[in-house]
């Protein structure tokens, strides 16, 4: 039974590491770049979900909603005034390291907002614990609501992607940005809205990964932020379905290396993983084999 | 009054002079062909008509309006389609998704199946592939499904860069008889072309562009049996 139990934990925490995963993926497959800021992100989302818990009494579902405009208004910001002018950069170098600097800019910035002291976040979830087998398996109500949200996002996000026009216009910019302008789209507007879809999920990862984890500093995003970016390599990065794999693969290796072997050494087995199969299989589980046909 | 009219345009890489104030014009209903080697800049030219290049100096006027400042993904919807040197079709997407995409800046739905339809009627291999993914079509499909892609813009310019290259002899002949008919069903075409002989049989006037100038122009039948467009560009 505690297998299961750690199984399901693990599902769960992996859907929070897709949800950020899906945020890098989008990102790297639309504006080839990778936005190191995006675990900082999630950590803006959730002192803005608290701060809207504590000093304003809102419901639990306005914080959400707040926490979310904020990280969609950050994201899209980030990119307009520090990504955008380095696009046509000559080396992609300089936006990589820009994306590190606007990490360490929001950590520092919240720092000095709220102080380095980790805050205890209330969980936003009222939704009852679940005991099954008559008490011995016992699922969270975050749990609950983490991969039901994981699956609703994941839908969502497919079925935008592959059917509306804006989506369409998405995977074209991701594959040629000049022979999608000549369509007449517009590839900044396309960039801009990819970012504010990755910084708004960031968002719902926040306020998800702080009411089952409820502990908020600064530095909250960072290792979350890596891991996600973790599974999305793992998954294939540019890959939408791979993301969601990878998130889920990462969080049960990550739960049962903690139950089984050691909790000190999870983390690096996770890394380990990443190495083995980037050794066999260089593009991600699900990556797009690189195909030109002349 | 020319339909697109070029004006001395200078257009750079870096320090490295691509154009160096080439000018030219093309005319309601004509086929215009711009030939010349490698490097010449023929690519160049087309890039910096429909925005994805700035021009450094000079003029675009397109149906009397000034477009050398427009950007790139405004120039369709002004009735410019171009169709890019080796196709660029989105390959992820199917045969369907790229011609829709060629659609992209239309809203009337009734009209879009309509031109859906003719690009069909056109390219009935297409129609066969309707969803199978773009990539996995052969180049001289492709390179259809490019020109279907355009075409759906509904334009009245088209321009075509390197339509014929990489493409067996059979789908060399059968793109120039699509060019042909584009054209006679009332759309202007600028054609770029190195297979310099197909393109002027089928064009009205030409321009041979050489290291980023225009050395010659004329019609196209003149320049067909000009002496130093034969040696250079016809290998007679």
């Amino acid at each position: 039974m505690s297998f299961l139990s750690y199984m399901i934990n693990g599902i769960s925490l992996g859907s929070v590491y897709a949800i950020i995963a899906l945020g890098y993926t989008m990102v790297y497959g639309i504006a080839k770049m990778l936005n190191f800021a995006h675990g900082d992100v999630i950590m803006v989302g959730g002192y803005a979900a608290l701060t809207m818990l504590l000093n304003a009494n809102a419901s639990p579902l306005a914080a959400v909603l707040v926490s979310i405009v904020v990280c969609t208004v950050l994201g899209i910001t980030i990119e307009a005034v520090a990504y955008r002018p380095l696009r046509a950069a000559a080396s992609p170098l300089a936006v990589l390291i820009t994306a590190i600097g606007v990490s360490y800019l929001l950590q520092n910035v919240v720092l000095l907002i709220f102080g380095s002291n980790p805050k205890n976040f209330q969980s936003v979830i009222p939704v009852p614990d679940l005991k099954l087998a008559g008490g011995a398996l016992m699922i969270t109500g975050e749990t609950i609501v983490t991969i039901i949200s994981c699956i609703v996002i994941m839908t969502v996000l497919t079925l935008f992607i592959n059917r509306t026009r804006t989506g369409q216009a998405m995977q074209a910019v991701s594959e040629d940005k000049g022979a999608a302008q000549l369509m007449g789209i517009n590839v900044n507007q396309t960039i801009a809205l990819t970012f504010a879809i990755g910084s708004g999920l960031a968002a719902v990862a926040g306020v998800l990964l702080c009411s089952s984890y409820p502990s908020l500093s600064p530095y909250t995003g960072s290792m979350p932020g890596i891991k996600a970016f973790v599974a999305a390599v793992f998954g294939g990065i540019g890959s939408i379905p791979g993301a969601m794999i990878g998130g889920i693969l990462l969080g049960v290796i990550e739960i049962l290396a903690k139950a089984y072997i050691s909790s000190q050494l999870a983390d690096a087995i996770v890394f380990a993983v990443l190495i083995v199969v980037l050794l066999v299989k260089p593009t991600g589980l699900l990556g797009k084999q690189i195909q030109e046909k002349v | 009054m020319a339909m697109l009219e070029a004006k001395n345009l200078h257009v750079y890489y870096g320090v490295i002079q691509a154009l160096k104030g080439i000018s030219f014009e093309v005319n309601q209903g004509e086929v215009i062909a711009l030939i010349g080697a490698n490097g010449a800049g023929k690519t160049t030219t087309l890039h910096t008509l429909t925005g994805l290049l700035p021009a450094k100096q000079g003029h675009i006027i397109f149906e009397g309006k000034d477009i050398t400042k427009v950007p790139a993904h405004k120039i369709v919807k002004m009735g410019i389609a171009h169709v890019p040197e080796g196709r660029r079709v989105f390959s992820q997407l199917s045969v369907y998704e790229n011609l829709m995409m060629g659609a992209f800046t239309r809203k009337d739905k009734g009209e879009i199946a309509e031109s859906l339809a003719n690009v069909y009627k056109r390219f009935p291999r297409l129609e066969e592939r309707k969803t199978q993914r773009a990539g996995t079509l052969s180049g001289g499909e492709q390179q259809m499904l490019a020109m279907g892609r355009a075409l759906m813009s509904r334009p009245r310019i088209i321009l075509m860069d390197e339509p014929s290259m990489g493409l067996s002899p059979i789908f060399v002949n059968e793109i120039f008889d699509i060019i042909k008919e584009v054209s006679e069903s009332g759309t202007t075409v600028l054609l770029v072309e190195q297979n310099a002989k197909k393109a002027l049989a089928i064009a009205d006037r030409a321009y041979v562009l050489e290291t980023g100038e225009i050395s010659l122009e004329g019609r196209a039948e003149e320049l067909l049996h000009n002496e130093a467009v034969q040696k250079a560009y016809l290998g007679e």
